[in-house]
């Protein structure tokens, strides 16, 4: 398969520092001449024989953490290996939903962390992430999902962060083709609304990051899968990959559903647990669904891409799995909820389906932290929530890599809290129950 | 969906069943147990991207355990066996063990 940004990774490389940027003024003058001369946004160089740091995994955290190496803390011999294509895994493969409603003060802190970079970062990035703040809407089916709720509301609002109850008239006022009647199997009787959350644009995530850690000298290596992790002592030296060994001072592990098989490579056993999450997309359609909505209780989400297609997020396969398919009664499930809440939607048809491997740990938290070996750091357990995470992971773990000690915002995410029993069983990991 | 044998049912849907995580792993002594232990058998897990070890339980059936071996990258079983069985000896040499 080509995908888009494989082949832009591929074309003519661009110098150092002489990155085009985007405007209105640009768009004009490269359509005068038929859209022919657009720089490649990244270079695409031969990997080196040694980086100060190697970043495993060019997905949008590790894409990020490159960034942010660079721009914060000013260490451009960086090298992001990739495997496939950048932004290939579930960063391509999420329902692209940003809100930072979590219950947790940690995990509210990190969120919230994130939702702040997300509002400034097509301006940041000089690339349009296409992060829209349409709103974030909860629903709540009976007076245990109301207290659940509105608990998230008030602890979320001691944190600063916007958070709102409605009421089922208010929910379907805030989202149309909402059934708020009372002859459901399991009637709306409320909401909670982040409307501050939204959507981004995916691939435009990985894209953009990618872009500015290129032009700050980050080396972006595709079609680079690490094959080994070479050690001396209880220090990390350099990573073997399909394209020879690369010797490096530091490196992160940003590989999400694969990070137990990378960690496994150092000695290292992970809390992790790898399963499918599903998401899938209907035919595209005229503007019809202004917002986000999501219903833990009867397990459905949707919101609807600017392509116009409906993006509806489906849950995990019980078992461990590497297998991007997901199975046919998983999103069966998802589409029953969906038809119930929504039944506008009872006849279209669904146009794709595939499955992300994401990363869980046993309380539903990341890991952002140091490891046993020195000079080794990871960032993972995102499991089915981390898109929305990505500027703020890739921020802070740039901060633990650079100085070796976690930024505030992750100390809490350290990997020993399961030896210490210091966990942050955080409920509104997942919008909806996995 | 998988179609999965259980041992005394025979080959059933998915949707039967419960899938109760990896197999073999056995629970400390508490008396001696230090917090490593506990870690090892509560947290950390093989997550084995090709052969692994899982128990599953036919919760919709005959409501017993057993355990399985799946490769995790085509979704494909190589054994079912009973509980408190070790893993079939056609099996170890490919899981090295």
């Amino acid at each position: 398969m080509v995908n888009d940004a494989y082949r832009r990774g591929r074309s003519a490389a661009p110098s150092h520092g002489t990155m085009q940027r985007y405007s209105i003024f640009s768009l004009a003058r490269n359509a005068l001449t038929g859209h022919r001369n657009w720089q490649a946004a990244w270079r695409s160089p031969e990997p080196r024989p040694a980086y100060e740091v190697v970043i495993v995994g060019g997905g949008g955290h590790g894409l990020a953490t490159a960034y942010y190496l660079a721009k914060e803390h000013g260490i451009t011999n960086v090298a992001v290996l990739e495997k496939g294509w950048l932004g290939g895994g579930n960063t391509g493969r999420n329902t692209t939903v940003v809100r930072s409603n979590y219950l947790y003060d940690e995990s509210a802190a990190i969120y919230e962390h994130s939702m702040k970079l997300w509002e400034g970062l097509a301006q940041e990035l000089n690339y349009n992430v296409m992060f829209s703040q349409r709103g974030v809407l909860m629903l709540a089916h009976g007076s245990h999902d109301e207290q659940v709720l509105k608990r998230h509301i008030h602890a979320d609002r001691l944190n600063g962060i916007d958070n709102e109850w409605l009421t089922p008239a208010q929910a379907k006022a805030f989202c149309p083709p909402l059934n708020i009647g009372k002859e459901l199997r399991y009637p709306v009787t409320g909401a909670a609304l982040q409307r501050r959350g939204g959507t981004a644009r995916h691939d435009a995530v990985a894209w953009g990051y990618a872009r500015g850690a290129d032009a700050r000298g980050v080396d972006i290596i595709q079609n680079c899968a690490v094959t080994g992790v070479r050690r001396d002592g209880d220090r990390v030296v350099g990573v073997e990959t399909t394209r020879g060994y690369i010797a490096a001072g530091k490196v992160g592990v940003v590989a999400a559903g694969h990070t137990s098989v990378v960690m496994a490579m150092a000695g290292l056993r992970m809390p992790i647990e790898s399963v499918p999450l599903q998401a899938l997309v209907s035919e595209p359609v005229k503007p019809v669904f202004p917002c986000v909505a999501m219903s833990n209780a009867i397990h459905a989400y949707i919101s609807q891409s600017d392509k116009g297609e409906l993006v509806i997020g489906a849950g995990t396969d019980q078992y461990v799995s590497y297998g991007q398919r997901g199975s046919f009664h998983i999103a069966e499930h998802t589409l029953e909820a969906i038809v119930e809440l929504f039944p506008i939607f009872s006849r279209l048809r669904m146009l794709r389906q595939w499955a992300g491997i994401v990363d869980c740990t046993p309380d539903r938290s990341p890991i952002l932290a140091r490891t046993p070996v020195r000079g080794l750091y990871v960032n993972c357990g995102w499991g089915t929530g981390g898109f929305k995470a990505t500027p703020g992971s890739g921020h802070v773990f740039a901060h633990t890599i650079a100085r070796d000690e976690p930024h505030p915002i992750n100390a809490p995410f350290t990997l020993e809290r399961f030896r210490t029993g210091r966990l942050i069983d955080e409920a509104a990991a997942a919008a909806v129950a996995h | 969906m998988l179609l999965i044998t259980c041992p005394w049912c025979g080959p059933r849907a998915e949707i039967e069943f419960r899938c109760g995580g990896e197999a073999h792993i056995a629970r400390p002594d508490p008396a001696t147990a230090s917090d490593a232990d506990w870690e090892r058998y509560l947290f950390l897990r093989e997550n084995a991207k090709g052969v692994t070890l899982e128990r599953w339980w036919h919760v919709h059936g005959c409501r017993r355990w057993f355990n399985a071996a799946r490769d995790t990258t085509t979704e494909e079983f190589l054994a079912f066996y009973r509980m408190g069985e070790p893993p079939p000896a056609t099996l170890r040499a490919r899981l090295g063990r």
